[in-house]
């Protein structure tokens, strides 16, 4: 495999543990590998440990066990190796508003990075670069102006701007556009495949959007309670499901209309309290209409925790189905 | 009669820095037992009209026009009238579960307090119907001893629509009602407003900025941008073929998955919602629109009847 | 290297621009504000009157036998502007050099109180864990301490000098300065922004310098100009029991001698009334403008 090939991200088992004696399993083995210049949508529901698994990867979230690489080097604890990952790495949030000190200017929003990682050159030409980039144009309106000043979308805009800045290998994204308006959605997604484009940056976007997954992802990963339960090429695993929660996933986007709906009971269960066997298994569809037991499955279901197998290829699902 | 009609509503905030039109003659009218979407993003005006079904507004607001409930002007209410009209009239859940309830109060306490404030029976028939509603949202009757905190997000969404069922409302106003929501929580209180609005009869008025989620909730829908209607009609015709640009952008805004045209091609508009105290000249729309021509900078039309139910407010609307 | 120098002189003189643009704003707000730009100039004529007291009245007017000429109980005009006290000293080179002895405690003790808090509540806030406990058993212990007879033994065992009151109020009172700064180090501390910061790869010291003490200064400034009045109460207060400096004068002193010469008996109001007004002016002063200084510095405050 050639350096060029090597995934730019990859974390192997990896375990994130919250709460007293860790009970709190927020993710519980992970595989997964983010690929040079792709967007990769990591779909699930709240609490399912997708926005844990992306802080773990900007080593925001100390790892309980498992590794994560980035761009060949071990993620640690270590405040040196950090920073340099830090510049490597970048995140955008869910919540522009919050995530931009009201006290700053935009100027200092974007500038801190800059800062942070002593980037030689011209503040003030990079920042104005970093902001017309994001298609804050004319930058000289935006630099002196304060958070509160600009809509929610133009903050968001600024928090790439900033991220963008320092020029990573992989961009982060948290509900990149969840709390923005529809009709500002677009532009801050196609913003962000630009990016991809252009720059061969790489994108881990959580969301529980999976239009936002069409519209951008060249990979879709799902996740449910602490795992990844299917990983894909985007038109395989939208048009093609194989977990059953992937499929109940689908049926409940209102833009979908080929399935029927299925919609699951209740809301994602405890993360510190897992259930045996396939984790998904007390929700299942599969498992509720008895087809499982037809199948002759159901034992394995309820009592064996399944691993990700290959259904395509680059398509893999942890269903015993 | 309709449960709900307003005319020529306008509603204008008086701040320091000089009035702003919020909403500008807005008509609108929902017969029993009928779903209507409003959309449009933050500051349309979509949430003053809401408010302004019951007087809810801050004082600072100016009405104008008339908002008929039940054909009986709410304006002209004396105090006694509003207050047994507001939740047995209309009702509205509000966006944000968590801070529309009180979190020092069990949420059983909660609905019986809105059926005894309207001296619908006594602590005993209060307490069984309060129980009841909880069942019909799909809550154990047994958890309304919990406090709001010991609910997860969809469950107090339900409870504030059992709230608002208390008092067996004609309509019901659902101003965002899933927007902090899961997308699976999300399918199942779209699911139970759905069911309510089939068994009880219930009228809605749905207000949200996701063009998709009305699309299956509404019969009808009425886009609004800049405090105006600007297009209305059937709902699954407004979406697939919109014929104002504003709605198209908004139903392009959410991919249909599966379709090969919206594939690695997010559409969105670009700049920013007007700010509502300096509107463009003419049409309000037009430094976004991708269809504007010369004469949209400079005249604004009203709403065109293009097809018998349907309207838009457009130049590239032939009037039929 | 010349792009370099350009780089730094365009990033200085921005940040000037902002800093200018930022000052003409609060400045621009306080002119607004009739009630504190009062108290504004309150407090500016007390401290130009502590600062030139010596030309302002005659120090020899303070002195018991300096003043063994003098008539007492004098009535204000004539030779003496606010008449004279029991020993015939004149109560306006009192009330003048009052002055001084209580905007000075008063500020001394607060720039005590506030820097031991403010150092206290960070380390506690940002530090987390056991150095938290720690802090703050620490100061829940020094907040349960009765104040007043802390106050006595420390005088007694100090002996009473202006230093001592000094001490004994911010010894006193930083606890609260320092739970004050802790919960809003805490707060800042979850905010996002400061995740983001840490995320670009800030340091502890960077997220502590950028976010944190800029969100608290304008907390710590506010509760400062208002630790100001308590303190110059406190000093009263300990002057009128007697556990003041006996060298200098102070309005409290004054009060306190005033009270034990029988001025209330005899009707001598001008013995005692100017100390008091000045007392009740500048706590009103200062309080006003603290107010005035926290909207200005508290964007949640300054709703627009």
């Amino acid at each position: 495999m050639s350096e060029h090939d090597a995934p730019i991200v990859s974390l192997r088992d990896v375990h994130v543990r919250f709460g007293r004696g860790a009970s709190v399993r927020a993710v519980d083995g992970v595989d997964l590998e983010v690929r040079r210049g792709e967007v990769l949508a990591l779909v699930g529901e709240s609490g399912c440990g997708k926005t844990t698994l992306i802080r773990s990867i900007i080593g925001l979230e100390p790892v309980a066990s498992g590794s994560i690489e980035v761009d060949g080097h071990a993620v640690t604890r270590d405040a040196r190796s950090l920073r340099r990952l830090r510049r490597r790495v970048q995140m955008i949030f869910q919540d522009p508003t919050g995530a931009l000190d009201p006290r700053h200017t935009i100027h200092e929003a974007v500038a801190e990075g800059l800062r942070i990682h002593r980037v030689p050159g011209d503040e003030a030409a990079l920042v104005a670069d970093a902001l017309a980039r994001a298609g804050l144009r004319p930058p000289e309106r935006y630099v002196r102006r304060f958070p509160h000043e600009l809509s929610g979308g133009q903050r968001q805009r600024v928090l790439i701007a900033a991220a963008m800045a320092l020029d990573p290998a992989v961009l982060l994204a948290d509900e990149p556009v969840a709390s923005l308006d529809a009709s500002i959605r677009g532009e801050v997604l196609a913003l962000m495949r630009s990016f991809v484009d252009d720059h061969g940056v790489s994108i881990v976007a959580v969301t529980h959007d999976l239009g936002l997954a069409w519209n951008i992802a060249d990979r879709v990963a799902v996740m449910y309670l602490g795992r990844i339960v299917e990983v894909g090429p985007t038109e395989e695993v939208l048009a093609a499901p194989q977990h059953p929660y992937t499929r109940a996933l689908l049926s409940v986007v209102p833009e979908t209309r080929r399935l029927e709906q299925q919609i699951l009971h209740g809301e994602t269960p405890d993360p510190s309290r897992i259930p045996a066997g396939c984790r998904f298994h007390p929700r299942c569809p599969v498992v509720a209409s008895g087809e499982a037991a037809r199948l002759g499955i159901e034992a394995r279901c309820r009592g064996e925790d399944p691993t990700l197998t290959e259904r395509a290829p680059g398509h893999t699902a942890a269903c015993h189905l | 009669m309709s449960v709900l009609e307003l005319q020529g509503l306008s509603v204008t905030y008086r701040t320091e820095g000089g009035d702003v039109p919020a909403v500008r003659g807005v008509d609108l009218e929902i017969g029993a037992g009928d779903t209507v979407g409003l959309a449009g993003e933050s500051g349309c005006g979509k949430s003053t009209i809401a408010a302004a079904v019951l007087r809810l507004l801050p004082t600072s607001a100016r009405v104008e026009g008339r908002v008929l409930l039940g054909g009986e002007d709410v304006y002209a209410m004396k105090p006694g009238r509003l207050r047994a009209v507001r939740w047995t009239g209309a009702a509205i859940v509000f966006q944000g579960a968590l801070h529309s309830l009180n979190p020092v109060h069990r949420i059983g306490a909660q609905i019986e307090e809105a059926i005894r404030v309207h001296g619908l029976g006594d602590a005993a028939t209060a307490r069984r119907r309060a129980a009841d509603l909880l069942e019909r949202v799909g809550i154990p009757a047994s958890r309304a001893d919990r406090y709001p905190h010991q609910l997860s997000g969809g469950q107090r969404q339900r409870v504030l629509i059992a709230i608002a069922l208390a008092c067996g409302p004609h309509l019901l106003i659902a101003d965002e009602p899933t927007t902090a929501l899961d997308v699976m929580v999300q399918a199942q209180v779209l699911d139970l407003l759905a069911e309510l609005q089939r068994d009880e009869g219930l009228a809605m008025l749905f207000i949200t900025h996701d063009l998709s989620v009305l699309t299956s909730a509404c019969r009808r829908l009425a886009v609004m941008y800049a405090g105006r209607i600007v297009e209305t009609g059937p709902a699954e015709d407004v979406v697939r073929l919109p014929s104002h640009p504003y709605t198209a952008a908004l139903a392009g805004a959410f991919p249909t998955i599966g379709d090969p045209a919206s594939r690695m091609r997010p559409s969105g508009l670009p700049g920013d919602p007007p700010d509502p105290a300096a509107l463009p000249s003419g049409c309000p729309f037009h430094p976004r629109c991708n269809r504007a021509v010369e004469a949209c900078s400079t005249t604004d039309v009203g709403l065109r009847v293009s097809a018998p139910g349907r309207a838009a407010a457009c130049v590239h609307v032939e009037p039929a | 290297m010349s792009g370099v120098v350009r780089a730094e002189v365009s990033r200085r003189a921005l940040a000037r621009a902002r800093r200018r643009v930022a000052w003409g704003d609060a400045l621009g707000r306080l002119r607004r504000d009739r009630l504190a730009l009062a108290g504004l100039a309150v407090l500016v004529l007390v401290a130009l009157m502590a600062l030139f007291a010596p030309w302002l009245v005659d120090d020899a007017g303070l002195d018991a036998v300096d003043s063994l000429d003098n008539p007492t109980w004098a009535r204000p005009g004539g030779d003496f502007l606010l008449g004279t006290d029991h020993l015939g000293r004149s109560v306006a080179a009192q009330f003048v050099y009052g002055a001084r002895v209580s905007l000075f405690v008063g500020l001394a003790a607060t720039v005590l109180t506030v820097a031991i808090g403010t150092i206290v509540g960070i380390f506690a806030g940002f530090s987390g864990r056991w150095v938290d406990a720690t802090l703050m058993r620490l100061t829940d212990w020094f907040l349960v301490i009765p104040f007043l007879p802390l106050a006595i033994v420390l005088a007694s065992v100090l002996g009473r000098g202006i230093w001592n009151i000094v001490f004994v109020i911010s010894v006193t009172s930083w606890p609260a300065t320092a739970r004050l700064v802790r919960a809003q180090v805490l707060t800042v501390k979850e905010r996002l922004y400061v995740d983001r910061a840490r995320a670009l790869g800030a340091s502890r010291a960077h997220v502590v310098r950028r976010h944190v003490l800029p969100n608290v200064t304008p907390l710590i400034l506010a509760s400062a100009t208002l630790a100001v009045p308590i303190s110059i109460l406190t000093e009263t207060t300990l002057a009128f029991l007697g556990l003041g400096d006996p060298t200098q004068p102070s309005w409290g002193k004054t009060l306190e001698e005033a009270f034990q010469a029988g001025a209330i008996g005899r009707n001598a109001w001008w013995y005692y009334l100017p100390a008091g007004l000045g007392i009740v002016t500048v706590v009103l002063a200062f309080t006003v403008f603290g107010r005035a200084l926290e909207e200005i510095l508290d964007p949640r405050l300054r709703e627009r």
